[in-house]
């Protein structure tokens, strides 16, 4: 029983860390009703530029910022040369359009830092916490810990500002009707601009761990597959969805890995590990069956 | 409108005409053509620079000290980002260049030299794959055109067993290994040859496999953790390798108990984990460092002339660097075996070099000769070993620097190489291939 406590806890805690990738996703699909595919490669191009600017001597601190620049510049870019020409039309316009964005970012960045796989050290070990070990024989690490509270403190910020702010309740407006937005005097392009900046920023905060924790490079973009199911299950719209979401994403692909296998050999034999590529997607599928705009989703009702 | 697009196309054609004229003759009569499906772009892209950049420049090396008999190298790159198809367009694109007088082809990706098997045997150009690739090629009498050089998966895993074998007084016996690998064609290679070592020596094996791309591992390393294996035995690729270095330091696995395959030995996949690497093993078929006099040469000679590849020179000297400098060593070597035969001298066509890739002979005296020394191990292939070596060294990472533990170690051939002659007939079988009598090849 002990060792299934270990193993619900840690996928607990790495849940914690999809949240963080799906969270920016969420906050694009709020402000402009459009899938990020290039989320994932913001969250590259994030910790590149972190850890870049720390190859230059700066601190962690001030390459933070100095990241959180770079981000919000290139929010402020995608509202200008891509997204402004994009108004009102269809979805899959705009999805398309962050396709070509991703592609462009995986290149781009490289370009302008290198693609060198770097070490990033915030000063946090990835070590299990002694008492825990020696009391419950339970390896629960401070950095997972650290992770999980940071995460939890941004999606109370964002649930805030989305709910109680004028900017945010604008941005609820844009996603449902860009042009009655418009109408009624909501500066879009404003509002695209700021919106990805915090997605921006959203990215540096999951970059900065997941490349502190596997290091800085390109596969930091695959980030990204470990948040879709967490939106298909949490709903695309919801910020408290999304660390829900990874929570039950996040212990059910630990729990599947460790005992699903054994019982499909016992039936089937063979090797059946490394599910956990796909058992998420799975059961979010399954999920949909039953209430397909997420758990915590918007039910869309039209008028006929 | 014709009129207008007839018009840009004849410009187009003789801007066309110009520009090649003004460009260099790719090759020139003397000139042997080495085609290079590189990646230096990309999620691996760190990787291919560091391996090719040390493959030219002993190709630069080469050509600076008189070249192959006077015979000069030739290349040219195309970028495949590790991408299988992009690998199959630029074979495809550089074939016919490569046509007259080719090098052997170096992809540096198992996919790719997958995807090529079968194109280059029949357009009959030599395919080499050093530590990758498809491994029952290392019977010529199937596969003649495909050189899975030094050595295997599949030997290298045995090697890896007689390496831990020695650590605990010669016996495995009672003792439980856990094969963490990438559940993909290349992680499952070897699971074979440790079957077949864990039934003679007699050791419980747990294999566990890691999804692509390996990003998180806590389930895995809470299985091990619970397993309490003797030794982890890793078989990863890109992240997968510094995650698994991580979380084993999350769980208190001790790292001096891991230890990674080739692919997972390099500078790149421990420097990301910090000191979380420290005493981290791996095997390889190549050393690290600047203390091989070859390497130092390299630079001293082609960095000191300024025609060397690499933009990044604080890499020369690492694993992957001093990779493809072993690499570009073994292609060499081939073509002076073949002109040793052929006439000295002579740019080599496509069958003389291939005859120069199968009676390879890179003895410990000619590896002095080159200032190669421990470098990479003595290799002699033959029509039905174009392995020709099967030797690993395992190394360990200190920090900041891999360290050779052992000498050269060899797999057990006697378990292994029939696994690969039997994979060898089925392939035939399914492709309809009559095997060629290797004991009528000179």
């Amino acid at each position: 029983m002990q060792f299934f406590f270990e193993v619900l806890i840690g996928g607990l805690l790495s849940g914690v860390m999809y949240s963080l990738v799906a969270l920016g996703f969420v906050l694009i699909f709020k402000a402009s009703g459009v899938f990020n595919f290039a989320q994932g490669a913001m969250v590259f191009f994030a910790a590149l530029s972190l850890v870049g600017f720390m190859e230059h001597g700066a601190p962690l601190w001030l390459a933070f910022i100095l990241a959180f620049v770079v981000m919000t510049l290139f929010g402020i870019a995608t509202e200008k040369f891509v997204l402004r020409k994009m108004v009102n039309q269809p979805p899959i316009a705009l999805f398309m359009a962050t396709i070509g964005l991703s592609f462009f970012i995986d290149g781009f960045a490289p370009l302008l830092w290198g693609n060198e796989v770097r070490a990033l050290d915030i000063g946090l070990v990835d070590e299990p916490i002694p008492w825990i070990l020696d009391n419950w024989n339970m390896v629960i690490s401070k950095f997972d810990l650290f992770a999980a509270g940071l995460a939890l403190a941004l999606v109370a910020l964002l649930a805030l500002f989305f709910q109680y702010t004028r900017i945010g309740r604008a941005l609820r407006a844009v996603a449902d009707d860009h042009q009655a937005a418009l109408s009624i005097g909501i500066p879009l392009q404003h509002i695209w601009a700021l919106v990805w900046a915090v997605a921006g920023f959203v990215a540096l905060v999951a970059g900065m761990l997941w490349g502190s924790r596997n290091g800085v490079q390109f596969a930091l973009t695959f980030t990204a597959l470990k948040a879709l199911p967490v939106l298909i299950l949490g709903g695309f719209t919801s910020v408290p969805g999304a660390i829900v979401g990874g929570l039950i994403i996040g212990a059910s692909e630990k729990l599947a890995e460790i005992y699903i296998p054994p019982v499909m050999a016992g039936w089937f034999g063979g090797n059946f590990g490394g599910i956990e590529g796909w058992f998420p997607y799975v059961m979010a599928l399954l999920f949909l069956l039953v209430r397909p705009e997420g758990l915590f989703g918007e039910k869309h009702i039209d008028r006929v | 409108m014709i009129k207008k697009f007839k018009q840009i196309a004849i410009a187009t054609s003789v801007a066309a005409a110009c520009f090649s004229a003004a460009l260099p003759s790719a090759y020139a009569a003397e000139e042997q053509f080495f085609m290079l499906p590189s990646y230096r772009v990309g999620p691996y892209g760190a990787n291919g620079q560091s391996f090719y950049g040390g493959f030219i420049d002993y190709l630069t090396y080469v050509n600076m000290k008189g070249g192959m008999n006077g015979v000069q190298n030739a290349w040219e790159e195309c970028e495949t980002e590790y991408n299988t198809a992009k690998g199959v367009e630029c074979y495809e694109r550089l074939k016919s260049k490569a046509k007259a007088f080719p090098g052997p082809i170096h992809t540096m990706s198992t996919g790719i030299s997958y995807a090529l098997v079968d194109k280059t045997a029949a357009d009959k150009l030599p395919l080499a794959m050093q530590g990758y690739g498809l491994t029952s090629a290392v019977d010529g009498s199937v596969f003649p055109w495909a050189f899975p050089l030094v050595t295997t998966y599949q030997m290298q895993a045995s090697a890896i067993i007689k390496f831990l074998k020695d650590k605990n007084g010669g016996s495995l016996a009672g003792k439980k290994i856990v094969f963490l690998y990438h559940d993909s064609a290349y992680g499952k290679e070897p699971i074979l040859a440790l079957e077949a070592e864990g039934r003679l020596n007699k050791y419980e094996l747990v294999q566990i496999p890691v999804a692509h791309p390996g990003n998180e591992q806590g389930a895995q390393w809470q299985r091990i953790r619970q397993e309490k294996p003797d030794y982890v035995i890793m078989w990863g690729w890109g992240v997968m390798n510094m995650t698994a270095i991580k979380t084993a330091q999350k769980m208190g696995f001790p790292r001096d108990r891991m230890i990674g395959s080739w692919w997972a030995g390099s500078e790149e996949d421990v420097i990301p984990a910090g000191d979380a690497a420290k005493g981290y093993m791996s095997a390889t078929w190549n050393v690290a460092g600047k203390g091989v006099p070859l390497i130092a040469d390299i630079e001293k000679t082609v960095y000191g002339a300024g025609k060397g590849n690499m933009k990044d020179t604080s890499k020369l000297g690492t694993i992957l660097y001093n990779r493809g400098v072993s690499a570009a060593v073994l292609s060499v070597e081939a073509l002076l075996t073949a002109q040793a035969k052929y006439g000295k001298g002579k740019a080599m066509n496509a069958e003389q070099v291939r005859w120069g890739l199968e009676n390879l002979n890179i003895t410990e005296a000619r590896l002095k000769e080159l200032g190669a020394t421990g470098l990479l191990p003595d290799v002699k292939t033959s029509c039905s070993n174009h392995e020709g070596s099967g030797k690993v060294k395992m190394q360990q990472w200190d920090g900041s620097k891999w360290t050779p533990l052992t000498d050269w170690i060899e797999g057990n051939k006697t378990l292994i190489h029939p696994l690969f002659q039997a994979d060898a007939a089925k392939y035939a079988k399914e492709k309809g291939i009559t095997p060629r009598d290797c004991s009528k090849e000179k």
